[in-house]
């Protein structure tokens, strides 16, 4: 076991250090941010001070192993924009995001199991069917879409929900959250349920499939034949067995929530780090696009691992064959 | 499914005629076929078919932008589905940005099968470490959400069509990879590769000629999962204004140009648009899903 959580932690360190160097060396493709921060009319002698100002007149190889020190330091260079510390910029904005993805996440189990459970019970029933169509179809929306409409609908020709902004939020063992306040909770409706669709469909999914080869099983026909209601096999001896894989895919899909935030912070005005990132290409902020991009990968690539190592803890087989 | 299809074509059964009929069995999926061919027919002839040009910017007139569905031109013109903010013909439009989708789609596609099927097929044959090495390299590139790798890409890259497509390659490949090494791996052990072995025929031959036809009905379910994949992520990039250009107005553009002006009730910009790719990926994801039962041989009889 060490030596495969030594092995696994190698790996990571490798492709976190993989991912600076080709997150670094493509940043510089993008245009010299030079010219777009400083006056158009300025001459050469002011061109080359704010160059140097930023350290962009070094060799690239110096400036990466710059980059790599000040790094670890947790020094991912300033916004040329707000001229505040990128990292620290990203972090501000981390709890905005890290609210809409586990609400979002919150919302696929809760509504997801119980309906995938219900598809996988009356595979043929008229409501089963139509859970068993809505996942599918939750697959092939457009999220962006979807967002849009949920904006048009609720927001514009209803008028129920706001449709941009976070709302007011109130301070929780220091993070500033909207999952306390009611006009919080009325702003992250919308942007949660958009972000939440594909990770319901793919929850109802799994449940679906679960629940169908559980009911078959040997142990369920021994529980109605002791007797047990219904509601107690379903939510006892069938919910135990089917949450294995939906724990394993909600936990791996986390890091693609976080990243897809990026599409419906934008559409709903959610002040998270994805808007921020869309706002930074735009305005070709290097800095802070570097520290969003090491971040998220950070984010996934820790994800990845903790999974991993939490499967070869239950499972012996994964750890026997990674070390053949 | 497949009992009440038999007897049709006792006279000749090929495995094409076998796979039509067994396809036909699902009526949403010969409904998702049709509909796909249509959308398709539409976006190859829209230029017979668009009542204008939308590129044509002499054609445009401002003071018909934003009219709503069913109004008419000056000159008479019927904008079925309105107009957007510059003018132009919203029906006309959609079936240009169709045209993009498509073919940003279907390009990327063709050309991360290439480079997956050769990896995969190196990877299962030449096995030991290069095959360790290279699966390695899928796993980890798969481990990374789809539109985090192209944010990276597109972030550091910038828009444009080549750089788009790129990003779509780089996001699709690994899938592509991954399933042919595991169905070279499961035909490379059959008798007709042996027999092709024992006649000495050159190995490039025998991976080409022999195994890569062979290894072709999976890729081809995972090649329809991934155009509609493809499709809406470029969709999603082009319209987070980090996809392709405004000179190439993919769906994705369209759908953003209506954003702002959703707020205040002209929903039509945006609806169509994003209609037109809701129907276009339900119609792949429809065939796909049918084509995936039919071509599986664990599910026939």
């Amino acid at each position: 076991m060490t030596a495969f959580v030594i092995r696994r932690l190698l790996q990571s360190v490798v492709v976190m250090l993989a991912m600076s160097v080709i997150v670094f060396a493509g940043v510089f493709a993008i245009g010299n941010p030079v010219d777009i921060l400083i006056n158009p009319q300025a001459d050469q002698a002011e061109i080359a001070r704010a160059t140097a100002a930023f350290g962009l007149n070094k060799p690239l190889w110096v400036q990466y192993l710059d980059f790599l020190r000040q790094a670890a330091r947790g020094d991912l260079g300033r916004s040329f924009v707000f001229n505040e510390p990128a990292l620290g910029l990203i972090l501000q904005r981390l709890p905005a995001t890290l609210e809409l993805a586990l609400s979002a996440m919150l919302i696929a189990v809760v509504f997801g199991i119980p309906l995938g459970i219900w598809a996988g019970m009356r595979p043929d029933g008229a409501a089963g069917q139509a859970i068993t169509a809505g996942s599918i179809l939750g697959f092939s929306l457009p999220t962006f879409w979807v967002g849009l409409m949920l904006i048009l609908v609720f927001a514009v020709k209803l008028g129920w929900l706001p449709s941009t902004g976070r709302g007011a939020t109130v301070r929780v063992l220091g993070i500033d959250t909207s999952l306390f306040t009611w006009d919080g909770l009325r702003h992250l409706v919308l942007p949660a349920t958009n972000l939440a669709l594909f990770q319901l469909a793919l929850v109802i999914r799994l449940a679906r499939a679960g629940t169908r080869e559980v009911l078959l099983l040997d142990y369920i026909k021994f529980a109605r034949a002791k007797g047990l209601g219904t509601g107690r096999i379903l939510g006892v001896h069938v919910l135990k067995n089917i949450l294995i894989p939906i724990v394993t895919v909600v936990g791996i899909e986390f890091g693609a929530v976080i990243a897809f935030a990026v599409v419906t912070e934008t559409i709903f005005a959610w002040p998270g780090m994805g808007k921020l990132i869309i706002d930074s290409i735009g305005v070709l902020d290097r800095p802070v696009i570097v520290a969003y991009l090491v971040l998220t990968v950070a984010i996934v690539i820790a994800i990845n691992l903790a999974v991993d190592l939490l499967y070869a803890a239950l499972d012996p087989r994964v750890r026997l064959a990674e070390a053949k | 499914m497949s009992l009440a299809a038999a007897p049709v074509d006792r006279r000749a059964e090929t495995p094409w005629r076998r796979l039509l009929a067994e396809f036909a069995g699902s009526r949403l999926a010969v409904l998702g076929l049709a509909l796909f061919v249509i959308i398709l027919s539409l976006a190859l002839l829209a230029p017979l078919v668009a009542p204008q040009d939308p590129y044509d910017l002499a054609k445009l007139d401002l003071l018909d932008s934003r009219l709503p569905p069913g109004s008419h031109a000056a000159d008479g013109m019927l904008y079925a589905l309105g107009t957007d903010d510059q003018g132009r013909d919203l029906f006309s439009a959609i079936l240009y940005g169709l045209r993009t989708s498509l073919w940003v789609g279907a390009g990327s596609a063709v050309v991360a099968l290439a480079i997956g099927a050769a990896v995969g097929m190196v990877a299962a044959y030449a096995g030991g470490r290069l095959d360790a090495f290279l699966m390695r390299i899928v796993d980890i590139q798969l481990s990374f959400p789809a539109i985090l790798v192209a944010l990276i890409l597109l972030a550091l890259l910038g828009r444009g069509v080549g750089k788009i497509l790129l990003a779509l390659v780089t996001v699709q490949w690994a899938y592509y990879a991954r399933t042919v090494r595991g169905t070279a791996l499961v035909e490379r052990q059959r008798e007709y590769v042996e027999a092709a072995r024992c006649l000495a025929l050159p190995t490039h031959r025998i991976v080409f000629r022999h195994l890569l036809p062979n290894c072709l009905p999976p890729l081809i379910v995972v090649v329809t999962v991934q155009v509609a994949h493809a499709i809406a992520l470029e969709a999603t990039l082009s319209f987070l204004g980090i996809g392709l250009p405004v000179t190439q107005p993919s769906l994705g553009l369209l759908v953003a140009n209506g954003y702002q002006y959703m707020l205040s009730g002209d929903y039509w910009i945006s609806f169509f648009p994003g209609f037109a790719l809701l129907l276009l990926i339900v119609s792949i994801n429809l065939a796909g899903d049918r084509l995936r039962d039919v071509l599986n041989p664990r599910l026939r009889r």
